[in-house]
């Protein structure tokens, strides 16, 4: 292991060029991922980002880490091969709501309810980005696309829904217009320690410019997200005024005095699961931040303290007992 | 000799089998099995849909086949009687339980009138024995409900056939103490009801004469061991990755006949050995090639279907140059076709099924203790050529059994991987002499690199989309597999040296193709039998073996794909095909009445 000198972000940046089209919200999320690796203590040479296919599953080569650029929808299952394998190292998901959501969503539940222990970034544009303008399973019912010309019959995912509905053990939401949050989420998301899933909501320039500018513009971003941070109140508003306040299934609109205090650690999903509500409601702000956080054993802990305690129990086998077993016989 | 075991899958026949063929191994018969099971477990009871059998052959001399027609047949019920007895060898011997000969069993089984009676069975040496009375009588003073003490009648029969074989009760004994360690009603019980069998036998004088096949003569010295196929295959991946001086990883999802393995592999914790029952196939093969990436060995295991959803996969350790061993026990196709039969289907599929040009070396075991020799030789040919590798079995060889002369450890040879560690000059794709690239694995310092699916640049590594490029990168991935066959032998003939007829086999045709021309040449036919192991690369030196003969026949259990493959690469001789795809395995007389008719045509 090399010395643990404080790395910057700008050690994460490989040599080669960042092919994202002008304007693309990918360029934040690909800063931000670079902070907040240099801040996490972890040396260099241990982390390993795997990507799937789209626009965003270039991340990997901009990045000077281990890294693959695998095939399409198959990241989470691969990276979960890297941790299982090698726990010691950091291990990160970059994936698109095609790539993570639709051709690789089986693995995209299963590697969060084994609760394997990676950090999985979900650029959420509400398009197919790299195959120029499809429809994906996170695009709202009605918008024209390439494929939907007369508008989308599809009802899309939550992702946030479908990440706690997995059993998740944390889930959070950021965009990328606001790097100051990013990098409060990702931080956290770092420091998870088991599936983190975050959804980041991207600007597409090309293919589906604005999908989320209605939350996410300056001037309305404090009126129409609600910041949820642990042990504090859920206040929002311009002015940060109003606040909402919940009994657990309802949630309403009050003074910022009269606020609940956020707690991502329940045990059930149910609380953060009615959080994610707020998405369909238009008179609601949407929430951001982390809606979930608790602690479950491990997939990679387990497979090797499974290996330990059989280890332990029957032996360190050698090529000789395995060979040799109890009911061999000799021919002389 | 060769006897058949067929029952109701209820009856247990797969397990009398298998306690047959344990105990024949002991007293040092040479022996091979063929279990053949019901697709559908759970078939209503008494139909031919559920019939179950199991088949083993044993002699004094060495075997390579579960043998041709059975000359013993133990028949449970009449399903089971109508759907085996035209397997039977004339004046063969017929072991009928008479108790399971009722009105409604006959009707479930499809049968107007009672083939006991009604003459189907003339030329047969058929024994009526009501073995479901025998085993209530046995059992009179247990205190077991009905139904319990009627499951003990596959001991009751096992007991008459240890009697026919002269075979030693103990060793079914003391197996009988372990398994029911925690019941030891049942363990009693069965070992009554298998006692009971074996004196009814002795009693009767049921059967005229008994059979004692002597020891096997000639067997090499060495300590031998009882082994399945899918069992050796897994022992052999295992003891792959420790010759590699690596841990096993196994990323795979449950598919009949593959299971086992994954299923054995699981037991192995203790020899640094992972396994992964992952959400689908896709799955099983990428956390293998993660676990590649991270420095393990990755490996997968399943049957055609699941090959099939693998492919895409496959394509990326190709082109990421991982090692990989991707392990495909060959089923009934196409689909999901008979998946609990035999066939060698996938061998084109195995070669060709991948987008790209994206070769892999294949390589195919030939009987259940070959499959642990295969097993290791894929991983050394998927670490030291950086390659995924193709390893092809087959139910066939799944889940036979064969006494396997256990390999002396000093004498298994290792192949170390050699982890690249020096930053100075480190390029991800620089080469050995092979043309294997590097291998540096997370974590270690200076070394930082990316791979992925897009095409890289030769020198570099970098994503390149340059057209020389390209063509380059295809042609090292093409030279690096071709150049294998430097590290592999010429397979030698067997049989005659040169002459009138080459048989060329592979995988687990192996041992009915043997026999078939181990009798033809015995009969003074100039015949021999070429067993590939290795289907790519092929071997050096069979251009000049099929010179030798005047003809080449194929024997497949499909149609014809080896043929094809080896048509196209020696375009200059002619290789007649022979397939059988019935989901049955050859046997040893039916190839050797196709030989015969080879030889005669002009
Ligand atoms: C097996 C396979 N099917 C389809 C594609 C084509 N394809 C590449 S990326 C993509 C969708 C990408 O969308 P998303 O995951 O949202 O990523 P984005 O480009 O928006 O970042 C598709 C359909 C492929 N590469 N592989
Ligand atoms: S197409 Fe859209 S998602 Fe892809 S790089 Fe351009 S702006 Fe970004
Ligand atoms: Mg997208």
């Amino acid at each position: 292991m090399s010395e643990l000198q404080q790395l910057k972000a700008k050690d994460f940046k490989s040599d080669q060029e960042v092919r994202w089209c002008p304007g693309c919200g990918d360029y934040s999320i690909l800063s931000g991922v670079q902070a907040t690796m240099a801040d996490m203590g972890v040396p260099q040479e241990n982390f390993v980002i795997v990507s799937g296919i789209g626009c965003s599953s270039r991340f990997p080569y901009y990045m000077e880490t281990y890294g693959m650029h695998s095939i399409h929808g198959r990241a989470n299952a691969i990276a979960t091969g890297v941790k299982v394998a090698n726990p010691d190292l950091s291990v990160w998901v970059i994936t698109g709501d095609g790539d993570g959501l639709s051709i690789g969503g089986n693995h995209m539940i299963h590697s969060l309810r084994r609760n394997v222990d990676m950090k999985i970034i979900l650029f959420n544009n509400e398009i197919y980005g790299l195959t120029k303008g499809q429809y994906s399973p996170t695009t709202p019912m009605g918008q024209r696309t390439k494929t939907s010309p007369y508008g989308s019959l599809d009802a899309p995912f939550n992702p946030i829904q479908l990440a706690l509905g997995a059993g998740a053990t944390f889930v959070a939401r950021t965009m990328d217009v606001n790097p100051k949050h990013m990098k409060t989420v990702l931080r956290a998301a770092a420091e998870h320690k088991g599936a983190a899933f975050v959804e980041v909501w991207q600007n597409c320039v090309i293919f589906n410019d604005g999908a989320f500018k209605s939350w996410t513009e300056k001037a309305v971003r404090d009126e129409e997200t609600v910041n949820l941070v642990a042990g504090e109140k859920m206040i929002f508003g311009k002015d940060q005024d109003k606040g909402l306040k919940t009994d657990g299934c309802k949630i309403e609109i009050c003074s910022a005095e009269d606020a609940s205090v956020w707690d991502p650690t329940h045990e059930s999903p149910g609380p953060a699961f009615v959080m994610s509500q707020l998405d369909n409601d238009p008179n609601m702000p949407r929430p951001m931040g982390v809606l979930r956080s608790v602690s479950r054993p491990t997939l990679d802990q387990q497979v090797w303290d499974q290996v330990g305690a059989v280890t332990g129990t029957k032996g360190e086998g050698s090529l000789k007992d395995l060979l040799y077993t109890k009911d061999v016989w000799e021919v002389k | 000799m060769t006897i058949r075991f067929a029952g109701d899958s209820g009856d247990g026949m797969q397990l009398t089998g298998m306690q047959f063929t344990a105990t024949t191994a002991t007293v040092g018969n040479d022996l091979a099995t063929f279990p053949d099971f019901p697709a559908e477990i759970r078939a209503p009871a008494g139909t031919r849909a559920g019939v179950s059998g199991y088949q083993i052959h044993f002699s004094s001399r060495d075997i390579y086949t579960p043998g041709d027609d059975p000359s013993v047949l133990v028949a449970m019920n009449p399903a089971a009687l109508i759907t085996n007895y035209k397997d039977l060898k004339p004046g063969g011997i017929l072991l009928v339980n008479t108790g399971a000969f009722t009105e409604s069993d006959l009707k479930k089984a499809g049968l107007d009138s009672n083939p006991l009676t009604d003459g189907t069975l003339s030329g047969y040496r058929v024994v009526k024995e009501d073995i479901n009375q025998r085993t209530m009588e046995a059992l009179a003073d247990t205190e077991l409900s009905k139904k319990d003490k009627l499951r003990c009648k596959n001991f009751y029969t096992l007991g008459m056939v240890y009697w026919l074989y002269s075979r030693p009760l103990e060793p079914t004994m003391e197996w009988l103490k372990e398994k029911f360690a925690k019941k030891p009603e049942l363990a009693e019980a069965n070992t009554k009801a298998l006692k009971a069998g074996y004196n009814h036998g002795e009693l009767l004088r049921l059967f005229q004469g008994h059979y004692e096949v002597p020891k096997v003569e000639n067997a090499p010295k060495g300590t031998y061991r009882n082994i399945m196929g899918n069992e050796a295959l897994a022992i052999g991946l295992v003891a792959g990755a420790r010759l590699a001086g690596l841990k096993a990883f196994l990323g795979s999802y449950p598919i009949t006949p593959a299971t086992d393995i994954l299923q054995h592999m699981s037991l192995l914790k203790n020899y640094d050995v992972i396994t992964c029952q992952m959400e689908d196939e896709i799955a099983g093969i990428c956390t293998a090639i993660g676990a590649s990436f991270a420095g393990r060995l990755g490996m997968t295991t399943t049957s055609g279907p699941g090959l099939a959803l693998k492919t895409e996969a496959a394509g990326l350790a190709v082109i990421t140059e991982l090692p990989l061993v991707i392990v495909d026990v060959q089923r009934g196709g196409p689909s999901t076709g008979l998946p609990t039969k035999v066939e060698q289907s996938d061998l084109l599929q195995a070669m060709f099924g991948r987008n790209g040009e994206a070769p892999i070396p294949v390589i195919a075991c030939a009987t259940p203790s070959d499959a642990f020799d295969c097993a290791v030789e894929a991983c050394r040919i998927a670490t030291q050529y950086m390659t995924p590798v193709l390893l092809l079995s087959d139910n066939y060889i799944a889940n036979g059994a064969e006494p396997w002369k256990l390999p002396v450890i000093d004498e298994l040879k290792p192949f170390p991987v050699e982890f690249a560690t020096d930053p100075e000059g480190f390029s991800p794709y620089s080469r050995d002499e092979k043309l294997a690239r590097n291998w540096a694995k997370p974590g270690t310092p200076g070394l930082m690199h990316r791979i992925g699916g897009l095409e890289k640049d030769a020198v570099t590594g970098n994503v390149s989309y340059d057209p020389e490029n390209h063509m380059k990168m295809t042609e090292i991935r093409e030279a690096k597999i071709m150049g294998i066959r430097d590290s592999i032998p010429t397979p030698q003939p067997h049989g005659a040296e040169s002459g009138d007829l080459l048989v060329v086999a592979w995988g687990s045709t192996m041992g009915a193709t043997r026999a078939a021309v181990e009798r033809l040449h015995k009969e003074g036919v100039t015949v021999a039998h070429l067993h590939l192991r290795h289907i790519w690369p092929l071997p050096q030196g069979l251009d000049e073996i099929f010179s030798r003969y005047k003809k080449i026949v194929v024997p497949e259990m499909n149609m014809g794909q080896l043929a094809r493959l080896l048509q196209s690469e020696y375009p200059d001789y002619r290789f007649k095909k022979f397939s059988k795809v019935m989901g049955k395995p050859f046997r040893a007389r039916e190839l050797k009445a196709h030989f015969a008719e080879i030889l005669e045509e002009k």
